[in-house]
């Protein structure tokens, strides 16, 4: 039995989102858990685009790809915010990370 | 009023405090309270017409565009919807008058001056909430859920001070996290039922352990939202450290609306899957959160971080409700069912009002003593009476003393464990009114206490003291009319057996 891609890629969303969710509560320096943050909704794209994939009769499911574009749109703001408040806390007290001594 | 003007003004609920935060900002400083509390008023009255269009025509479906699901987005209006609706319009006036009153006197302004951004934030945040009571469709809610997260993290940080910006970064981050998940859950329920409407979710929702896995990521991601134990590390710095009027906006109301998710999903879409265990689980959790919160509220030396923990422990009020309304096909019919919902949903209003009124109180405490230390705030009783008289009914109704909202609210769901025989949760109940009278006294005692401690107060305006008083009656009030507002609730939504009224009423 041979998996097809799409279904490889569905499967691969598993991983990626608990390698985000580890990262983001394991790693103390923003920028880190900015990436893990990421890489969470990164796993939650990549198992939408794989649903498009299955075969609907006339090709890909539009729906999926509607929304992984609205969720890229709010990742992107959301890491822009995200990245702007890191900078700030550093600006102003020197510290890149959680728990960290001025 | 027909019912067919009802569709134009669920849209009106979303568009008016949209279009509200973009004429806000588009416009020059000086112009943005006015035009904010002028948007904010229109909100009130959409959302009343909405409240008693339903109450007449019963529930109402809004397809955008013309588009009918599985393709089209629907919103959905029913009794659970306008009286969410209207709490949050209703915290929203007195806040807003508090707002304006309390930067125009330049409180709350750093280095740099950005609190007149508070009104688009507060604007969009608001278009948020209200989208995501109306929304039927899991994708629009996703969204609606970052709008709401991302506005509240913005006014979060308002003050720019590093506390602010420090809990803030945190609180975005799990924001992040819990929306991600939820969106991980509705890529999965899209994969396997094939639709977002949540009335085809809900016809699709079978036996399938795709499913099970989608409904538990949907359900822990609005969890880490609502901040339920142990979810919550990231509430406490984040709602104390913002501005006083923001507390207010985040503790009261932005915990509410993904509190309001989990309720919808529980009762209308994963009601065939969600078994007694998994709502035992859940009531578990909010018993632990009720002694928590409570318990680290006690042990806070600075004003807001009691308030704050507060909102930790109240939280777990509402997760009691799941374990009660989920029971066997034979007791399907039982009449605890309607007391265990109505009291859930009158502890979420009742803390909505006392909340909103103890973060304002405590924000003129700060302002006129100049400390946010709690043995600061000491012989305050004869000073500034009428803050201190809000802050006791506020408290009074978060204890959960006769006549309050929050004793209707505690009232029924303690009727319903007994009823149920689930008399395990009636010892939490008992023990987290206690707590939080431990807490509310605990500032009482010393506001009234005279003291050679005392220093001079810096005058605090009239009208922020009037707006915590004015939130503060509201949450006594809501317990002497609490027949009104459970006939509002009852249209449209399950649970509705009209409750024997007796204890209902003080």
């Amino acid at each position: 039995m041979t998996a097809e891609a799409h279904e490889i890629y569905a499967l691969l969303a598993a991983p990626l989102f608990a390698v985000g969710l580890v990262g983001v509560f394991a790693c103390r320096h923003f920028l880190k858990k900015i990436i893990a943050a990421k890489i969470l909704g990164a796993s939650a794209f990549l198992l939408l685009i794989a649903l498009a994939a299955r075969d609907h009769g006339e090709g890909p499911d539009p729906v999926p790809h509607a929304m992984v574009i609205t969720g890229i749109v709010v990742a992107v703001s959301a890491a822009a915010f995200a990245l702007t408040l890191a900078r700030r806390i550093w600006q102003e007290t020197g510290q890149s990370g959680f728990g960290e001594k001025p | 009023m027909t019912a067919a003007a009802l569709s134009p003004l669920m849209a009106a609920a979303v568009a008016v405090p949209t279009a509200g935060a973009l004429a806000a900002f588009l416009l020059p400083n000086r112009w943005r309270a006015a035009v904010g509390l002028g948007f904010s008023v229109l909100t009130l009255l959409a959302t009343f017409a909405l409240a008693a269009g339903v109450t007449l025509h019963g529930p109402q479906d809004l397809f955008l565009g013309g588009w009918a699901p599985p393709l089209g987005i629907r919103l959905h209006l029913d009794g659970l919807a306008a009286v969410f609706l209207a709490m949050t319009a209703l915290v929203a006036i007195p806040v807003g008058i508090y707002a304006r009153t309390f930067f125009a006197a330049g409180e709350g302004s750093g280095s740099t001056d950005q609190t007149h951004l508070f009104w688009p934030l507060w604007l969009i945040l608001w278009a948020g909430m209200n989208g995501v009571y109306l929304s039927a469709d899991l994708f629009n809610l996703y969204v609606m859920i970052e709008v709401t997260g991302i506005s509240a993290v913005a006014l979060a940080v308002l003050s720019g001070k590093v506390p602010a910006l420090t809990a803030g970064l945190r609180y975005l981050l799990a924001a992040l996290v819990g929306s991600l998940s939820y969106l991980m859950g509705v890529a999965l329920m899209y994969g396997t039922a094939g639709a977002l409407d949540l009335a085809l979710v809900a016809e699709a929702m079978d036996r399938q352990w795709t499913l099970r896995v989608a409904m538990g990521l949907l359900l822990v991601g609005l969890m880490v939202k609502t901040a339920l134990f142990p979810l919550h590390f990231w509430l406490p710095a984040a709602h104390s450290a913002a501005l006083p009027p923001v507390s207010a906006i985040l503790s009261a109301l932005v915990v509410k609306a993904t509190f309001y998710l989990i309720l919808r999903f529980w009762v209308e879409v994963f009601e065939g899957s969600v078994t007694i265990a998994a709502s035992q689980a859940m009531g578990g959790l909010g018993a632990a959160a009720i002694l928590w919160g409570s318990y680290q509220a006690l042990r806070q030396e600075r004003l807001k971080l009691i308030v704050a923990h507060s909102t930790v422990g109240q939280l777990g009020f509402l997760f009691l409700l799941l374990p009660l309304i989920t029971v066997d096909a034979t007791a399907a019919e039982a009449p605890w069912l309607a007391w265990a919902w109505h009291g859930g949903i009158y502890q979420a209003l009742a803390h909505a009002f006392a909340k909103a009124s103890l973060f304002l109180a405590v924000g003129i405490f700060v302002i006129a003593v100049g400390s946010d230390d709690r043995r600061a705030s000491v012989d305050l009783v004869g000073r500034l009476p009428m803050t201190t008289f809000a802050f006791g009914l506020a408290g009074m109704s978060l204890i959960g003393l006769p006549p309050s909202g929050g004793f209707v609210a505690k009232w029924m769901l303690l009727k319903a464990t007994f009823a149920s025989g689930q008399w395990w949760w009636a010892p939490v109940i008992v023990a987290g009114s206690f707590l939080t009278a431990g807490y509310v006294f605990g500032i009482l005692r010393q506001a009234f206490a005279p003291s050679e401690r005392r220093q001079p107060l810096r005058q605090v305006p009239k009208t922020l003291e009037i707006c915590a008083l004015a939130l503060a009656v509201l949450a006594i009030l809501i317990g002497f009319r609490s027949e009104e507002v459970l006939t509002l609730l009852d249209i449209g939504v399950p649970f509705a057996e009209p409750a024997p009224p007796e204890g209902s009423e003080p």
